[in-house]
């Protein structure tokens, strides 16, 4: 059960969110968008969805501390574990709860507002489900830390040795399987996150517009060459004008 | 010097009567389907009035176009890249629904189904949004001819800026003396700041015509783009969570044809044509620092296609003798440049915008006809456009940045016109003194009045044809094996029938049809590639490819009638001529021949 667990699923994991982002890019560059609903809704989107976003973003950047960063070069640059661990929680915890709170808002404004949640997909709900799960354990197991004193448990021995050792396709199930169960929580739903990430709205995240820092502001392309004029491809997005395509879904 | 062609427009805002034809066949052509319900590409605005959306002229609410920073460079007024994208998560100043309107529908199914009764059924009308019961409060052109202008005139930025100088008695004398009407399309600016907001790079300028389009499978809907074109001709599909905007109808144009927009004016007050400009001095001109110089530097940037030095710029950048013959004859390279009396639409914005206009003279005509003067005069004219400031005033913060004197030299000019064919019409010889007074010669002044008040079709819009001379083989591109029992009938998409792109599918075009139309001869063999259109077939003889061939009978010959499946003709043609009976296995022809 470990084995395929901690040293099949990550594998397979990689594989949907690979080879899934690969198919939707270049099958469905149209339904590839941020899918933004603040032309129907501003001022709750204004507050939650920065807090969302930016919490997201520190998280992510904790996570690459905590599992990739090896606890033996944090120890040689002189930083205590103690440090560590209160660095960890406190920044984490923040930036979790940020994210949580964030979310939660965007969650209340997504149902209370009539026109947002009419454009909310079965596909969306779903998302937000595993997306709130995802986030819910973490901060569990950041929570339980802080509740259990030192007694709570260093994942740095156990859970980021097993992620490290996934990239070099010899799987540390053993240290993995030593978790607590709080953590093996989290990694799975975290891996079925990723697994749905590429069929959702989630993967605007793969094209943040990072290239917009250094292109040039004007830019020309000529002409498409393809169909000639006339010769039209049949075009995505032209559904007839009503609220009957609504229903539908 | 780097020669580039742009497609461009003047509007003759004397002619417009604000029918709103434009916009409705705009809208039905193009933002007919969900999610663009509110999207309207072309819009006719009752200046004074706070258009649409409301008030988006006002940039220090929705920080649209370009700025010079301190060092006198050009910078977005909404925020350098890197504030952009910290605010990427929530776009700060993106109008809502309510600063445009609810799209609504009425419930006319009521109206037939409702029970026999009492009253009257009534269709309700329902939101667009929602599909709920709603009031309606706002629309694209609420205010139209003035309406509650007595209430919310003060709203028009530009008579907000205006009253802010003058004095207070300008409101009563506003409000009495004129309207005129002012169409929008999208500008198709040398410098748009929605292109430079967009962090996908999504939004380009096309290097042949200079037509500004968003690509639809690079835009990820991050919305700067709204917030960065000062003319809010940017929208956001809801439904497809993309961004829309006018195409200047660039399928029809390459074929040479005009917009929708244009094509359809009942006061055919639109002029298409090229303009040649300079493309590397574009950000120089954008970035005067006197907004008042921008009309006047934009100006310069329109090259003269006479001058040898210009000829040579454009042949070395490949543009085709034909565009450069288009762009001699183009009509609003004359009303823009040669005789000056087409403006750009808010050039402080710094975005260079390409959809110019003739000021309308009508109000100071109506008033002075209204007074009891001869309304045609010269002389009247003349003082008349001098004294009535107000107008000039508010025209001129439209047009040129607040310059009246631009303004008032472009009316003079106007009037001028009036009042020196008039002469001619009366049969009096022609007064070469008006035409001096506004610095035109009378010959100038006649071919201005040829093209403005004649305005032929073809003088109107000059569209010189895209060259697709690769591209036409390219028509109904696709595998030639991709027919029945071919090998490549499969469609090789890993993911089944519909997966992939969707292959193109010819449609009928002008030319095409003009062109099949008027021919001798049959329709080309392989120019549908072996299918017979029965919509567009002229009924002259009998396409190749209508009816199955017989043995006996392998050629149908033109003038036998069709009368049914017994007649016969050569099958499809897929690849050519030489398909006749070839090796590919036609499935057509290896068909039984039916019975009549």
């Amino acid at each position: 059960m470990d084995i395929l667990l901690w040293g099949v699923l990550p594998y397979v994991m990689v594989a949907i969110l690979v080879g899934g982002s690969i198919w939707r890019y270049k099958y469905d560059q149209f339904g590839w968008t941020t899918r933004s609903s603040q032309l129907y809704e501003s001022k709750l989107l204004r507050i939650g969805s920065p807090i969302f976003h930016f919490g997201i973003l520190a998280v992510i950047a904790g996570h690459f501390f905590g599992l990739v960063i090896p606890k033996s070069w944090t120890e040689a640059i002189g930083m205590s574990q103690d440090f560590y661990h209160f660095n960890a929680l406190f920044v984490g915890g923040i930036a979790g709860i940020g994210t949580l709170g964030g979310i939660i808002l965007l969650i209340i404004r997504r149902r209370t507002t009539g026109p947002v949640f009419m454009a909310t997909t079965k596909n969306d709900k779903l998302m937000y489900v595993v997306l709130v799960a995802a986030i819910v354990f973490g901060l569990w197991t950041t929570l339980a830390s802080v509740f259990l004193g030192d007694h709570g448990h260093n994942y740095r021995e156990t859970v980021s040795p097993w992620f490290r050792s996934l990239f070099i396709f010899q799987p540390d199930i053993a240290s993995m399987a030593a978790a607590p169960f709080s953590f093996h929580l989290h990694t799975l739903v975290g891996m079925l996150l990723f697994c749905i990430w590429p069929f959702t709205r989630l993967v605007h995240a793969f094209t943040a517009p990072l290239h917009y820092l250094f292109r040039p502001y004007i830019v020309y392309r000529s002409r498409d060459v393809g169909p000639a004029p006339g010769s039209r491809a049949r075009q995505p997005g032209w559904q007839p004008v009503g609220t009957r395509d609504r229903d539908r879904k | 010097m780097k020669v580039m062609a742009q497609v461009g427009m003047v509007m003759n805002l004397d002619k417009c009567i604000g029918c709103h034809t434009c916009s409705v066949t705009c809208k039905q052509a193009w933002t007919n389907r969900a999610g663009t319900e509110y999207v309207w590409f072309n819009n006719v605005e009752t200046r004074p009035g706070q258009g649409y959306p409301r008030r988006y002229e006002d940039q220090e609410k929705w920080r649209g176009g370009w700025e010079l920073n301190r060092r006198g460079r050009l910078k977005l007024k909404g925020g350098g890249r890197l504030k952009k994208l910290f605010g990427i998560f929530a776009s700060p100043v993106q109008p809502e629904l309510d600063d445009y309107y609810e799209p609504w529908t009425y419930d006319y199914e009521t109206l037939t189904d409702a029970p026999l009764g009492d009253d009257f059924p009534v269709a309700r009308p329902k939101s667009l949004i929602t599909g709920n019961d709603m009031k309606i409060e706002w629309s694209a052109n609420w205010d139209d001819n003035l309406g509650g202008t007595s209430q919310l005139g003060h709203l028009d930025p530009i008579v907000e800026k205006i009253r802010k100088e003058s004095e207070e008695k300008i409101k009563f004398e506003f409000e009495q003396t004129f309207m005129f009407y002012l169409p929008r399309i999208c500008e198709h600016c040398l410098n748009p700041s929605c292109m430079a907001s967009c962090p996908s790079g999504a939004i380009y300028k096309r290097e042949e015509d200079g037509i500004v389009l968003v690509d639809q499978d690079r835009c990820r809907g991050w919305r700067q783009c709204i917030t960065g074109c000062p003319y809010k001709k940017m929208y956001f599909n809801h439904k497809t969570g993309k961004a829309e905007k006018c195409t200047f109808c660039y399928p029809r144009i390459e074929v040479g044809i005009p917009t929708v927009c244009s094509e359809t004016c009942v006061g055919r007050l639109r002029y298409i044509g090229i303009f040649l400009y300079d493309a590397d001095r574009v950000t120089e001109a954008a970035s005067i620092e006197d907004e008042k110089e921008l009309y006047q530097a934009q100006l310069d940037l329109m090259l003269d296609p006479d001058d040898p030095e210009v000829i040579a710029g454009a042949r070395a950048e490949g543009i085709p003798e034909d565009w450069m013959d288009a762009a001699r004859r183009s009509p609003v390279y004359k009303m823009a440049k040669v005789y000056k009396v087409a403006l750009p639409l808010h050039p402080e914005y710094r975005t260079m915008p390409m959809v110019w206009y003739v000021p309308p003279l009508s109000p100071v005509v109506d008033l002075l006809s209204e007074q009891g003067h001869d309304a045609e005069d010269a002389g009247n004219l003349f003082g008349a456009i001098e004294s009535l400031r107000i107008p000039v005033e508010y025209l001129a913060e439209l047009f040129t940045a607040g310059d009246t004197e631009i303004v008032t030299g472009v009316l003079r000019k106007l009037a001028a016109m009036r009042s020196f064919m008039r002469g001619i019409s009366l049969g009096n010889d022609p007064d070469d003194s008006i035409p001096e007074a506004v610095g035109m010669e009378p010959e100038a002044m006649y071919e201005m009045y040829r093209l403005m008040a004649i305005a032929k079709y073809n003088e109107r819009y000059v569209i010189p044809k895209a060259h697709v001379e690769q591209a036409h083989n390219l028509e109904e591109m696709g595998c030639s094996l991709d027919f029945d029992d071919g090998p490549g009938m499969y469609p090789s998409d890993p993911f089944g029938e519909a997966s992939g792109k969707p292959t193109p599918v010819a449609v009928e075009n002008f030319y095409a049809l003009k062109q099949r139309q008027t021919t001798d001869g049959q329709t080309e063999p392989g120019e549908l590639r072996g299918r017979v259109n029965l919509l567009n077939w002229d009924g002259r003889g009998v396409p190749r490819g209508l009816f199955p061939k017989t043995e006996d009978n392998p050629q149908m010959s033109p003038d036998s009638p069709a009368h049914g499946g017994g007649a016969a003709g050569p099958g499809p043609d897929y690849g050519g001529p030489s398909s006749q009976a070839g090796p590919s296995g036609n499935p057509l022809e290896s068909q039984p021949p039916r019975e009549p």
